[in-house]
């Protein structure tokens, strides 16, 4: 981290960090899904409402962990808002990095991509009644490479 | 600490044996290392020892009817000899050089224990375990339907004896196998006298000393047990080498684990015949120049003096402490400074020991954040994750206060104090 990027954390990420967007449950979410990184104790669920015509109604997050892997969640529930599925699946891993701004390391950059995998895996997850208990995945985290 | 106390060596007249330690971060800071729990730095003596090989000598060993073999033989024998004394065996042989700890426990675990651990039986762990003494013990309990149990640590993360004599008195277990020195907490625990408790119970011991060797003298024969275990990496040596110390009657009795050549003394086409000790237990091809510079490693802290390592770590522990209980929000895990090795993890309530370590890195200041290989110790202290710190002899006690600045650094910065988005 150079003393720009300590200006990106001071100005970006942990304004998100503190004042999270969406954070907490969506009445009406049509999908959801959960996923933690068992390695740091990083988790974060994510529930989205999908309009008729497949559009991001709203999205909302819930989780516990490191200043990164919450504050992206709120970044990305703010940037899908009214996107479309077709939009989410283009949304892509690097999108997701540069939408955090702040440069990571590897291993810090899988606790950035934690919201977004579950977002990905959100999309094939509707909830119709059955799926309540789905299973939670677990995804790395920064320590994946050096701890197990 | 008063700046009259004198510390029990001087780390700057050893820092510039170690090439590293000149470097500088990414950051553009100093580099203070204090992740030497996880691994720790090579001085050019152990450099050059390997180098020294590979240039001048280096053949594959017990093999060839030509000079560089026999030299190649002769050193790594020397070594095993070397490293031998470091422990204070009895015979040379009942040294067995391992691809580290990790492979020496798992040894045991599936030689030892697939001979004498069976359905019903109990081993017994303590809850300061690394994973490497947990997870072979689980493959082998499922294997052959035994149970695995832990003994619980006291508030401050200590092992109370009581406890260990209720549960030993309880299960019987075929084997106690625990850390002689806590990866996470520090914690030195009463090796030979634990080894004595299970020993009066019927339990064979082992002894995870991957902690305990760098930081001060082992001595196998006053512990008592019947396997030792330690890594090549943790005491200034090589990756990829470690030592599985067994008494030589239990080794002369367990049978052999991985198969294949050097550790046979016939094949044929109806079977084979082990080798004696050492061999026996070094199948292919052995870590060469890894022993060669786990000597030279060894040869290099008993220069530096494995007694006055020990009580400078505590000095630098005890200042560390000091430092960070001025920290508002800040826990110390484990007990006080002097039941500690060279150790000090820490939680800050709200604050992720991610972010804190990043934020040191950026200082300059290597530590390590997460579960440090000890999953159930971090769940049994209700928390998923710890900063670590940890001490060797080329530290000063001016990286430990930079690592105190960091950490109250990062705690004023990670804290929650009304931000908003924009």
């Amino acid at each position: 981290m150079s003393i720009d990027e300590r200006d990106i954390y001071e100005e970006h990420v942990l304004p998100h960090y503190e004042d999270p967007y969406h954070r907490g449950h969506c009445e009406v979410a049509t999908h959801a899904h959960e996923g933690d990184n068992p390695l740091c104790g990083d988790v974060v669920r994510v529930e989205i409402e999908l309009d008729d015509e497949g559009r991001v109604r709203q999205a909302w997050f819930e989780g516990d962990g490191c200043t990164v892997s919450q504050s992206s969640a709120s970044m990305l529930m703010e940037r899908i808002e009214g996107m479309t599925v077709e939009e989410l699946k283009q949304f892509s891993a690097e999108d997701m990095l540069a939408l955090f701004q702040a440069s990571l390391t590897p291993n810090r950059q899988k606790c950035c991509l934690l919201s977004w995998r579950v977002l990905q895996a959100a999309m094939h997850s509707p909830i119709d009644g059955e799926d309540e208990d789905a299973e939670v995945d677990s995804f790395g985290g920064p320590s994946l490479s050096e701890e197990s | 600490m008063t700046v009259t106390e004198a510390f029990a060596l001087d780390a700057g007249r050893f820092r510039s044996d170690f090439p590293v330690l000149t470097t500088r971060s990414r950051s553009g800071a100093p580099l203070a290392y204090l992740d030497n729990a996880a691994s720790t730095q090579h001085p050019a003596a152990v450099i050059d020892a390997i180098a020294d090989c590979y240039r001048g000598y280096y053949a594959n060993v017990h093999r060839g009817i030509h000079t560089l073999s026999e030299e190649s033989t002769e050193r790594y024998e020397r070594a095993r000899k070397t490293v031998a004394r470091f422990l204070n065996t009895e015979h040379a042989r009942e040294l067995i050089f391992t691809a580290g700890t990790t492979a020496a426990i798992n040894t045991v675990a599936r030689a030892w224990g697939s001979a004498n651990v069976g359905e019903g039986d109990h081993i017994l762990l303590t809850m300061a375990e690394h994973h490497a003494n947990i997870v072979p013990w689980f493959q082998l309990a499922t294997q052959v339907g035994a149970h695995v149990h832990f003994v619980p640590l006291t508030d401050d993360g200590r092992l109370d004896l009581e406890s260990v004599a209720r549960m030993l008195d309880a299960l019987r277990p075929k084997m106690f196998a625990f850390t002689a020195v806590s990866n996470v907490l520090g914690t030195v625990n009463p090796v030979a006298a634990l080894v004595e408790m299970a020993r009066e119970r019927g339990s064979a011991t082992l002894v995870d000393a991957a902690q305990a060797a760098p930081h001060g003298p082992v001595d196998v024969r006053e512990w008592g047990a019947d396997f030792v275990v330690f890594s090549g990496h943790k005491v200034c040596g090589p990756t990829g080498i470690g030592v599985l110390y067994g008494r030589e009657a239990v080794l002369d009795a367990m049978p052999p684990f991985l198969g294949g050549g050097a550790m046979i003394h016939r094949v044929t086409t109806r079977g084979f015949e082990p080798a004696p000790l050492p061999e026996k237990f070094e199948a292919g091809t052995p870590p060469i120049t890894e022993a060669i510079g786990l000597e030279a490693a060894v040869e290099y802290l008993g220069h530096v003096g494995l007694e006055a390592i020990g009580r400078y770590e505590r000095q630098l522990v005890e200042r560390a402490e000091a430092g960070l209980r001025e920290i508002p929000g800040l826990e110390i895990l484990g007990p006080a400074p002097e039941h500690k090795a060279g150790i000090v993890s820490f939680a800050i309530e709200g604050i992720h020991a991610h972010d804190i370590a990043q934020w040191l890195d950026t200082r300059g200041i290597a530590v390590r954040a997460g579960h440090h290989c000890a999953m159930p110790l971090h769940q049994s202290l209700g928390i998923t994750a710890s900063t670590r710190a940890s001490f060797y002899f080329y530290n000063t006690p001016d990286e430990v206060d930079a690592m105190v600045d960091a950490v109250g650094e990062a705690r004023d910065r990670f804290r929650k104090r009304g931000r908003k988005r924009q």
